[in-house]
């Protein structure tokens, strides 16, 4: 048996200890949040979109809780800048853990997509099609 | 039969009852410490069960036949049974069986508070109670207007026995304790509380479910008016739950759910209750686990609740002083040689959910969350909590295991 789990490899580990794209920005076109309750994670997702109010052109979390929430967010935040809201809308929670690239237990689903699950409900109550004051994973 | 009360703990012979305790986990032997979440089933327990779906399964009350009359007997004398396991010398008459603790403590909730309470009476807990009691009394105060106050805990996670007396007045109505907390591991002095209480006219309810497993229990020594615990946490099956209450309190109640069962005369216009504990018992009744859990009782009695007390004191103690010694982790309650089997903590920089997953690649459960004390936590200041919770078959070397597996857990996220 190896040090520690499967679902605990280096690159999640990484993004753990040093997170991308942390913090708050200044003038984001949206700002969502949103929490795991079981774990007591939470996550704030802020976006600017280009001129065209499509393209992702930065995006920031920040946030508290569990390796695998933090993880997946800051790695998300990667994957996103460049797309548009519509790739962003079609995500899954199969992406989410081909991002993380291990095997995510099923009771740790819930922490691993909490990060998109934020980005998406944000893009959609940017653009009016929902209307929610907080995402919640359960 | 009570076994004597000095010689320590045969484990060998008691895991071997257990034979969940032989399977793998992650090709790793199963080091199961959640026992304050569940406790692991003997045989002797699983056989009553298995015996009775194979020899006697039939409804009770109803039949006049064989099958009918023996499981109404096995039944009624499990009640006496458990009666006898908490020292309650009223017997069957003062033993409710429910589905679990928490339904034990809705049943008072329902059947006595919403009768008793007003606006102007209060209702004095701890803040240390599980929801189960919790959030069922902050509900009972929203219905009936009653006023609902926390007796603070200090650093070392005892209650505040001054704000405790400060807290209980001539309003109080109820006061409902934990006896052991399921987070801090604090046992609270139940009785002085108690007699805190009866001085001011209010009632007592003792949320049992982390004692009853672990220590003799004496509803009468504590003088508890209702007591509630779970027959999963005891070596019982799931789907049994007991509501002890003082025969005078629970015959002037209203029955919390009626229908058949719990009859003895119905027309038309009107019907007449059966006595206790039936009355409290409607509809078809957790026979099968009711049966079972008196079998729990005989197997505990058997190896002895002050050796059992002992060991879980032993391992805990053992578990804190080898967490201790870790600076980076820090553990909620009391002192290693005062409290409950089990022990609540977090290590720096990991959460307690990466914690728990990573363990259980060791093999070894543990639990990781709020343990259903949220406002607790909130307390503490902490989001989670790791807890590992001991019982009469876990081993020094099983704590070991715990240790290296959490070490490993710190290597990893340093
Ligand atoms: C102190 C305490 N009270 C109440 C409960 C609720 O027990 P149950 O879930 O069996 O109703 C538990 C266990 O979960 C507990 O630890």
């Amino acid at each position: 048996m190896g040090l520690g789990s499967d679902m605990y490899r280096q690159q999640i580990l990484d993004h753990y200890k040093n997170p991308r794209n942390y913090g708050e920005l200044e003038d984001p076109t949206f700002s969502h949040t949103g929490e795991n309750p079981t774990c007591g994670d939470t996550i704030q997702m802020d976006v600017v979109l280009a001129d065209d109010d499509e393209t992702i052109e930065r995006v920031a979390f920040s946030g508290d809780g569990c390796a695998i929430s933090q993880a997946s967010a800051s790695l998300l935040t990667e994957m996103l800048t460049g797309m548009t809201l519509e790739d962003l809308d079609e995500l899954d929670r199969d992406d989410v853990i081909e991002m993380l690239g291990v095997d995510i237990s099923p009771m740790r689903v819930k922490c691993a997509v909490l990060a998109e699950k934020v980005a998406q409900d944000g893009a959609k109550i940017h653009t009016g099609e929902i209307e929610i004051d907080s995402t919640k994973t359960e | 039969m009570k076994a004597s009360t000095t010689e320590s703990l045969d484990i060998e012979a008691i895991r071997s009852d257990f034979p969940i305790l032989q399977r793998e986990v992650n090709e790793t032997p199963l080091v199961y410490l959640d026992n304050a979440a569940t406790s692991q089933t003997p045989e002797p327990v699983v056989e009553t069960i298995a015996g009775y779906y194979r020899h006697t399964n039939s409804n009770v009350e109803r039949g006049i036949h064989q099958l009918s009359q023996e499981a109404s007997i096995a039944y009624e004398e499990a009640h006496d049974r458990v009666a006898e396991f908490i020292g309650a010398t009223g017997g069957r008459e003062e033993v409710i069986f429910t589905k679990n603790t928490t339904e034990s403590i809705n049943i008072v909730a329902a059947a006595w508070g919403l009768e008793a309470l007003g606006p102007d009476d209060e209702i004095v807990t701890t803040q240390m109670e599980h929801h189960s009691s919790l959030v069922t009394f902050q509900q009972l105060a929203e219905r009936t207007g009653a006023t609902i106050k926390f007796v603070e805990i200090d650093d070392d996670g005892y209650l505040d026995m001054d704000h405790a007396r400060e807290c209980i007045t001539d309003d109080t109505k109820l006061v409902s304790v934990v006896h052991a907390s399921n987070t801090l591991g604090t046992i609270n002095p139940v009785a002085e509380i108690s007699e805190i209480a009866h001085n001011h006219g209010a009632l007592v309810l003792v949320d049992g479910a982390q004692s009853a497993p672990h220590q003799p229990i004496d509803v009468e020594a504590i003088d508890a008016d209702f007591f509630a615990f779970s027959g999963h946490k005891m070596c019982g099956p799931t789907g049994i739950g007991v509501l002890y209450g003082k025969r005078e309190l629970l015959e002037s109640m209203q029955p919390y759910l009626y229908g058949g069962g719990m009859v003895r005369k119905v027309t038309y216009e009107e019907t007449t209750f059966e006595e206790l504990p039936w009355k409290f018992e409607a509809g078809t009744p957790v026979i099968a686990q009711g049966i079972a859990l008196a079998k729990a009782c005989d197997y505990l009695d058997a190896i002895g609740m002050e050796r059992i007390e002992a060991h879980g004191q032993e391992l805990t103690a053992y578990a804190h002083d080898r967490l201790s010694s870790f600076d980076d982790i820090e553990i909620y309650g009391p002192p290693a040689d005062d409290r409950a089997g089990l022990v609540s903590f977090n290590v720096d920089g990991v959460h307690a959910h990466d914690l728990s997953s990573i363990v259980n690649d060791h093999g070894v459960a543990i639990r990781a969350g709020d343990h259903c004390t949220q406002p607790l936590h909130d307390t503490l200041g902490i989001a989670a909590s790791a807890r590992a919770s001991f019982y009469l078959y876990n081993t020094r070397e099983e704590v070991d295991v715990l240790i290296e597996a959490i070490d490993d857990a710190r290597q990893l996220f340093a």
